[in-house]
This record gives C-alpha cells, sequence and structure tokens, in this order.
C-alpha cells in the first residue's frame, strides 16, 4: 500500500501511465546468452517486437543511436551486444507494417546536417502518418567524430548551442509550408500550379554553429511535427528540454529524485512561459516481474548475474584500470597491481558521463569496499556497475507503485529498458499492462492516432 | 554483354511519373504522392508485374519551383518503407555523395539491405547546384572535386560495409564473447575530404555489398555494379553501352522513357501532358505509341544491354500497361524473367556476393 508523501503538493486521481520501449540495440543490459534471445539484428525481431508493443498499446518505440561500434582498449568491444540498424532507416521499414505506436529516432545533433535530418524525420512522420519522435543527443567527442567529416569541430561546452540551433532551424523548416498540405497543394490536377504560389518559404541560417539555406520538400503531418525527445540531467540538458522538448527521458526513477527532477523541469518550462502539461516526462526504467515478489527478486538477481558475467565483470574494471586484466580471475580479489595514471577515455562509449572523473580515487574506493565485505570482482562489480532495475515485483506491486508516481506528478510513465527481448516485453504486455488497465491508470485501446495524441500533448501553436 | 538472353527490368518510381505534368493526370489528390499509401501501391504494382528493382529519385531540393509538384519524400526512407512489405522486388534509393554524411549514407544503405533481407541498391547522385549544397551550408564543387568527392563515398561505403565480416558475431556463451574483435575492423579510409575510422555500426549486409548504380555521366564504371546510359535511339544506346563497357562496366542497363497507349492513344496523351508543361528531352529514349512496339524496341536493346531503367511519363497510367501488357509479352518471349520471393537483389541479378576484404584467404585442406 503506497502513502500519500508530503513532498508532492500535487495528486492526479485521473493520471495516465505513458509508456514507451528503449531498444538501445547493444550494451551490457541486453542478454544474448540465453537461448530465448532472439537475433538482434532481424528484422523479424524488430517486427515482432513493436506488433507486440502495439497490442500493449504503447505510446512509442524507441531506438538508440551510437555512431562508434563501442571499444575496449582499441579493439571492438567482444562481450555485449553490438550491430545496429540506422534508426531512421529500421523505423521506416516499421512504420509500413504498424498503425499507431510512436516511432521515436535518436538522432545526434554534431554529426548530423540540419537540414537534411529534418527532412528524414519528416518522411518518417509523413509515412507513418503522424507517429514519428525525435530524440535529440547532442553527442560530441573526436573518437565518435572520426566518422564524420568534421569530426571534434565542436567545443564540448557549445553543444547544447548547437542542439538550440539545429532544432529550432528543424522547426523552422517543418513548419515552412504555409498552412500545411492543404493549404499548399492543389485539391486537383486541373489547378494552375502543385502549390499555391508563394505558400512554401525557404529557411536560412547563418550563425557559426548553424548555415543552410534550405526549401522544405514536405508539409508537417497530422501531428504538425515529429514529437522532440530530450535526454540529459545536466543543467544544459534540463534546459534544451525545457525550451524545445515535448518528452524528457531522466535517469531519475527513484522516487524521491523523480519528484525533485519534476519540479526542477516544471519550474524552468514557466520561465519559457510553457504550461506543466507540455511535457511529459518518462525516466528510463528497468522492470523484472514474478508472480510472487520472491520470484521476482530471483529473477532479478539471475538478470544481474547474466549482464554482469566473469568476463564483463573483468573488462569492466579493464576500463579503469587501463591495462590488460585478463590473467585475473573474476571470482577472486581485485588486481594487486596499481592502475594507469591516464583518466578514463571519456571516448569509448561504454561509461557513464559520471564515472569517468577521479578514477583513482574511485578505485581506492573500491578496494576498501571490496576488503570490509571480501568481495571478489564479480561481486564488486555487481555491486558497483550501473544496471539495477529499479523496478522489480509482482505485476500488482508494480502497478501500485506507478500509479503512485503518476498521481502524484513525479513522472508521467516510463521508458523501458528491456533486458532480454523478446520474453522480458512480452511479460509486460501480457501481465504488467493488464494490471495498470485494472487500476485505470492505462488506456484500454488507442483513443488517437498520431504520437502527440498518445502522449496527450497540447495541440501545437500552428 | 551478358551472355545471358534477356534483361532485367527496372522501374523508376518517383513521385507521379517522370512526366513533370504527371500530377495532373494521376486520378488522385495530388497531396497523395506525400504518403506512404502512394510509395506502397506503386511497388506493390512494380512487385507484381515482375520488375527487377524499382529506383527512388531524390533531391536534397524541391522536385519544381512549385508550378509543378514541390514535394517529395525522402528517398531512403521510401526505400525502407516498403522493405517490409515486399519480399522480391529490389528497392534502390538515390542517396547523394555531396549532400550527406559518408557514414551515414552507408549505414542506411546496409540498414535498408537487412530490413529487405538482401534487396538493397543505392542509386549514386552527386548533387552539386548551389541550391543543393547551400542546404548544408557548402559551395558547389569543381569538376575535380566533385569526381573525387564521388569516387571517395563510393570507395568509403564499401570499404565500411566490408568492415564487420560475415562470422563476426559469434555469440560464444562458454567465452562469454558475443563479437569475434579480429573480424570487426578500423577501415581507416582517407579521401580528398573527408576521413572515416570505422567500423560501420551496423554489421555486414546481406549482399555483403549493397548493388551500386551510377549514371554514364557520373564515370565510375569501375566502381558501379550497374551503370545506366542514354541515347537518343537504340544505336546510340549500343555505342553507350559500348563505351561503358570498355570503362569497365560490368553491367548496363539502358534509360528508357515510354508513354504508353491506354484508355486514350498514347501520341494524344503526350499532346495533352505537353500541352500543361513541354517535357524536356534528357537524351533518353522516349517511346511513344503501343505496348507492342516497346517490346519490340526492348528486343533489340538486349543485343546491347543487360537491362532497362523505365521511365514511365504518368505511373499510374503507364504501370498498369506495362504489368498488364509489356511484361507478359517479354517473359513470353523468354526475354524476362521476375525475380522470385526471398533472393537476394544480387542473386536475382547474377552478381556474385563480394569475398570480404578483411577476410582472411580460405586455407585450402586438401
Amino acid at each position: 500500500m503506497t502513502t500519500e508523501r508530503p513532498s508532492s503538493t500535487e495528486y492526479d486521481p485521473n493520471a495516465q501511465v505513458h509508456l514507451g520501449v528503449f531498444q538501445t540495440g547493444v550494451g551490457p543490459q541486453l542478454i544474448w546468452a540465453d537461448p530465448s534471445s532472439a537475433p538482434h539484428m532481424a528484422i523479424e525481431t524488430f517486427v515482432g517486437v513493436v506488433q507486440l508493443l502495439e497490442r500493449g498499446l504503447f505510446d512509442a518505440f524507441f531506438l538508440g543511436e551510437g555512431l562508434r561500434v563501442r571499444e575496449n582498449r582499441g579493439r571492438a568491444y567482444d562481450l555485449d551486444v553490438a550491430g545496429r540498424p540506422d534508426a531512421i532507416t529500421q523505423l521506416s521499414a516499421l512504420a509500413a507494417v504498424t498503425e499507431r505506436i510512436g516511432l521515436v529516432a535518436t538522432q545526434n545533433t554534431t554529426y548530423n546536417f540540419p537540414a537534411d535530418l529534418a527532412r528524414r524525420l519528416a518522411s518518417l512522420d509523413l509515412l507513418s502518418d503522424g507517429r514519428a519522435g525525435w530524440n535529440i543527443v547532442t553527442t560530441d567527442n573526436a573518437w565518435t567524430g572520426a566518422n564524420f567529416r568534421h569530426g571534434g569541430w565542436l567545443e564540448h561546452e557549445r553543444r547544447y548551442e548547437r542542439a538550440g540551433q539545429f532544432v529550432e532551424a528543424a522547426k523552422a523548416l517543418w513548419g515552412s509550408w504555409d498552412g500545411g498540405i492543404d493549404g499548399v497543394v492543389a485539391a486537383a490536377g486541373d489547378a494552375k500550379s502543385w502549390a499555391r504560389p508563394g505558400s512554401i518559404t525557404p529557411v536560412e541560417r547563418h550563425t557559426d554553429l548553424v548555415e543552410l539555406r534550405a526549401t522544405a520538400t514536405l508539409p508537417a503531418s497530422r501531428q504538425g511535427r515529429p514529437v522532440l525527445f530530450q535526454a540529459g540531467d545536466s543543467d544544459g540538458g534540463r534546459d534544451l528540454a525545457a525550451r524545445h522538448a515535448d518528452v524528457v527521458f531522466s535517469a531519475n526513477t527513484e522516487y524521491d529524485k523523480a519528484l525533485a527532477y519534476a519540479q526542477d523541469v516544471r519550474a524552468r518550462l514557466a520561465r519559457y512561459g510553457r504550461s506543466p502539461d507540455s511535457l511529459r516526462i518518462l525516466p528510463g526504467a528497468g522492470v523484472v516481474l514474478g508472480d510472487t515478489p520472491a520470484e521476482a527478486q530471483e529473477r532479478a538477481r539471475w538478470v544481474r548475474s547474466e549482464q554482469m558475467s566473469g568476463p564483463r565483470a573483468v573488462a569492466f574494471f579493464e576500463q579503469y584500470w587501463g591495462t590488460d586484466l585478463s590473467a585475473y580471475d573474476p571470482d577472486g580479489p581485485l588486481p594487486d597491481i596499481e592502475p594507469s595514471e591516464a583518466e578514463l577515455d571519456p571516448s569509448r562509449g561504454t561509461l557513464r558521463i559520471d564515472q569517468r572523473n577521479g578514477k583513482l580515487a574511485t578505485i581506492a574506493r573500491w578496494r576498501e569496499l571490496a576488503e570490509q565485505r571480501n568481495l571478489s570482482m564479480r561481486e564488486l562489480a555487481l555491486e558497483v556497475a550501473p544496471g539495477h532495475p529499479p523496478f522489480v515485483g509482482t505485476p500488482a506491486q508494480i502497478a501500485d507503485e506507478w500509479a503512485h508516481y503518476v498521481r502524484t506528478r513525479a513522472v508521467d510513465g516510463f521508458n523501458l529498458l528491456p533486458h532480454l527481448i523478446p520474453s522480458s516485453l512480452e511479460d509486460i504486455v501480457e501481465k504488467l499492462v493488464p494490471a495498470l488497465q485494472e487500476r485505470g491508470v492505462y488506456r484500454t485501446e488507442y483513443t488517437g492516432t498520431t504520437l502527440r495524441e498518445h502522449l496527450a500533448l497540447p495541440p501545437l501553436d500552428v | 554483354m551478358s551472355d545471358r538472353a534477356g534483361l532485367f527490368l527496372a522501374l523508376d518510381a518517383d513521385g507521379d511519373g517522370a512526366h513533370p505534368a504527371a500530377w495532373r493526370f494521376s486520378g488522385r489528390p495530388p497531396a497523395a504522392v506525400l504518403g506512404g499509401r502512394a510509395v506502397r501501391e506503386v511497388v506493390a504494382t512494380a512487385e507484381g508485374a515482375g520488375f527487377t528493382l524499382v529506383t527512388f529519385a531524390d533531391s536534397p531540393v524541391p522536385p519544381s519551383s512549385g508550378l509543378e509538384a514541390a514535394g517529395r519524400l525522402e528517398a531512403g526512407t521510401r526505400a525502407a518503407f516498403v522493405s517490409t512489405l515486399t519480399d522480391r522486388i529490389g528497392l534502390a534509393p538515390t542517396l547523394h555523395v555531396t549532400s550527406t554524411e559518408p557514414f551515414h549514407l552507408a549505414t542506411q544503405l546496409a540498414g535498408l539491405d537487412h530490413a529487405s533481407k538482401g534487396r538493397a541498391a543505392w542509386v549514386v547522385g552527386a548533387a552539386n547546384s548551389a541550391a543543393e549544397l547551400a542546404t548544408i551550408g557548402a559551395q558547389p564543387l569543381g569538376a575535380d572535386a566533385l569526381r573525387r568527392e564521388i569516387t571517395d563515398v563510393i570507395d568509403a561505403a564499401r570499404a565500411l560495409w566490408d568492415s564487420w565480416e560475415d562470422d563476426a558475431v559469434v555469440k560464444d556463451v562458454a567465452t562469454g564473447r558475443y563479437l569475434d574483435p579480429d573480424k570487426v575492423h578500423h577501415v581507416d579510409f582517407a579521401g580528398a575530404a573527408f576521413t572515416i575510422t570505422g567500423p560501420l555500426i551496423t554489421p555486414r549486409p546481406p549482399q555483403g555489398q549493397v548493388v551500386v548504380l551510377a549514371v554514364d555521366e557520373l564515370d565510375v564504371a569501375d566502381r558501379a555494379d550497374i551503370v545506366l546510359v542514354s541515347g537518343s535511339d537504340a544505336a546510340a544506346v549500343a555505342a553507350a553501352a559500348t563505351r561503358a563497357r570498355a570503362a569497365g562496366a560490368g553491367m548496363v542497363f539502358a534509360e528508357v522513357e515510354v508513354v504508353l497507349d491506354a484508355a486514350e492513344p498514347a501520341t494524344s496523351r503526350l499532346a495533352r501532358l505537353a500541352e500543361a508543361t513541354p517535357w524536356p528531352a534528357a537524351g533518353r529514349v522516349r517511346h511513344v505509341g503501343s505496348p507492342a512496339a516497346l517490346v519490340e524496341l526492348l528486343r533489340r536493346l538486349a543485343d546491347a544491354v543487360d537491362g532497362v531503367r523505365l521511365h514511365p511519363a504518368v505511373l499510374a497510367v503507364d504501370l498498369p500497361v506495362l504489368a498488364e501488357h509489356v511484361l507478359p509479352a517479354l517473359a513470353a518471349a523468354g526475354l524476362h524473367r521476375g525475380p522470385r520471393a526471398g533472393d537476394t537483389l544480387r542473386s536475382t541479378l547474377g552478381l556474385p556476393r563480394p569475398v570480404n576484404r578483411f577476410a582472411a584467404p580460405a586455407t585450402t585442406n586438401a
């Protein structure tokens, strides 16, 4: 049973849980060694997942992005699922075999051309008849940039400035057909011209961060433009979200942190003259279900131990030590050799930002912890590596918890990170969704057709 | 010239058709061209008729200033959209080397090949007008720089498609290794204007290498799998084909514009189209007349080329005639056979699956 917490001043008895699935496509959270794991690059796997989620009345399916194959000490990192399709290409393929679910592509603002990306997103939005979304990311490191024409061109401090100008230019292009498709295109073949003269306005931007002159080849879709998602807990990320985003991802799943985050972001919204309901907050979250609480806990332990195999534990510490540790037994103690002095390489793509600095102090802390509790390398990695699923329990337990989260306005829903495809999602659709529906916090049918409608976002100003 | 008798048939499925006034005669609202249904229908008809592949034209700028159609869905997304709705026809979007990131271009095409299970092709585009390059804040390239950019991007894409060996994903539960890092390679490509470290983020395409098509004018016969040649009549096409083969082309397709007799004779259809807007000659063979005469023309072209790419004036009118009369007649004459369900485009075309440049030579255990 949940109790009203004093820290939330709001209570909305009609609040709804909005759900998406964030398929990163790579990374340590995906279990591949289990026989039930579907081949992760096969188009059938994607079609199966997205149709499953549509049956589960999900708002959206997301694809992640990483523009360089992750490495460990200069070679492709070999222990995790790797290899992914181009997101907009894949979502266009999935648009054809779905009717309602939103399709969200993670796309970078540093290593794309604004008019080119805006056009590809607009195409997905029209092909899906108003179901496209764009998860805006600002990856700017030179290591990723080594795959692009202007690798490492952008100063790290200016990445959100570039992103803001990029998004603003994209919005201008999406809105540049005056009156939309019906306001521009002739109603029949006997018209004087295909387009009403003067109804399409070229967009020009000339700054040191965005330089373009382009005429949009596409009108707005039925939802007005792709729904904009933004992740980022940093100050710059929160600000970009408050200015431009329709949905914000966050890493804050723990209730008090989620609530504090929501209050901060809504205060920023007010500063930009936006209503509290114009931004949905969907933290990324792992879920492990069981028929009993004990079964769920047991299952969560299994998931974690699959995610942190012995070789992965060794590789995890290799990134911190900066040296080959393959001679060490993952079930033995931490290496007695000293780590290299060099700070962690920020560009390998396998480390979270908050773990990239002060590594010697971190290692000293871990040594102390391992000694105190007599932990092996693997046990320590299980303890300190990120990835603990925040929601472990029976469908009823989690449905109660989520109902409390949304009714007290701590979140608007979750972006689920599956650990095993497709079975972890099948469990959610078959067991958790009905439990949410019983509590009146989840739709029983789609009431709209566009992603914007699913998210219950206010209509765009035209 | 191929020793195989017959012709491969490509269809250019852009917009309402090749004629600039096609939108006036499509029998549907002009805006329909900007939705998924139009793409779905034209490709379904082409696949049902037995076409080998469809091409999707594109440009970073609108196809016209607005007097004619000014809207167009991006070609790569159109091709991807129909990949899950089809099972045999090749899908060939135009992607431009000058106005995109080569790494994204290679990834998009590899992804299309995975989604279509080996039916992706790439029509090399080289947009180079001031308006096209202004979309990325750049200036048009000079002739030499343009030529270098085209070859660099093709070479970079081909290297990236090889950057994962076919057996890179090992899923070895005993050692916990998902992939073999010795089989995922940096490409360290250095072009004149860009470098790419690699590898691609996408595993090797099912076809190994996506099929590359390029028009003759791009002068990349040695790098393309199929060169598209133009000539105003069959003799000119044959001469262009001979030149392309001498320059290294493996396969040659001829560009053919068609206006066919339908409910209304072709000549009067063309006159009505021309009354709305003239159709400038593009130096291509233009057939205006009966389906039977088109079959005869294609029969003659088959002596010089491996295939043709048809550009119907109005897709809504000419494509059904092609499907009902022209392709069946070619099939009956043994001049054309449609692809089979599940075949890759390479296998349909009789092109071998290329050996990966990074793969160690197979050791013979005699």
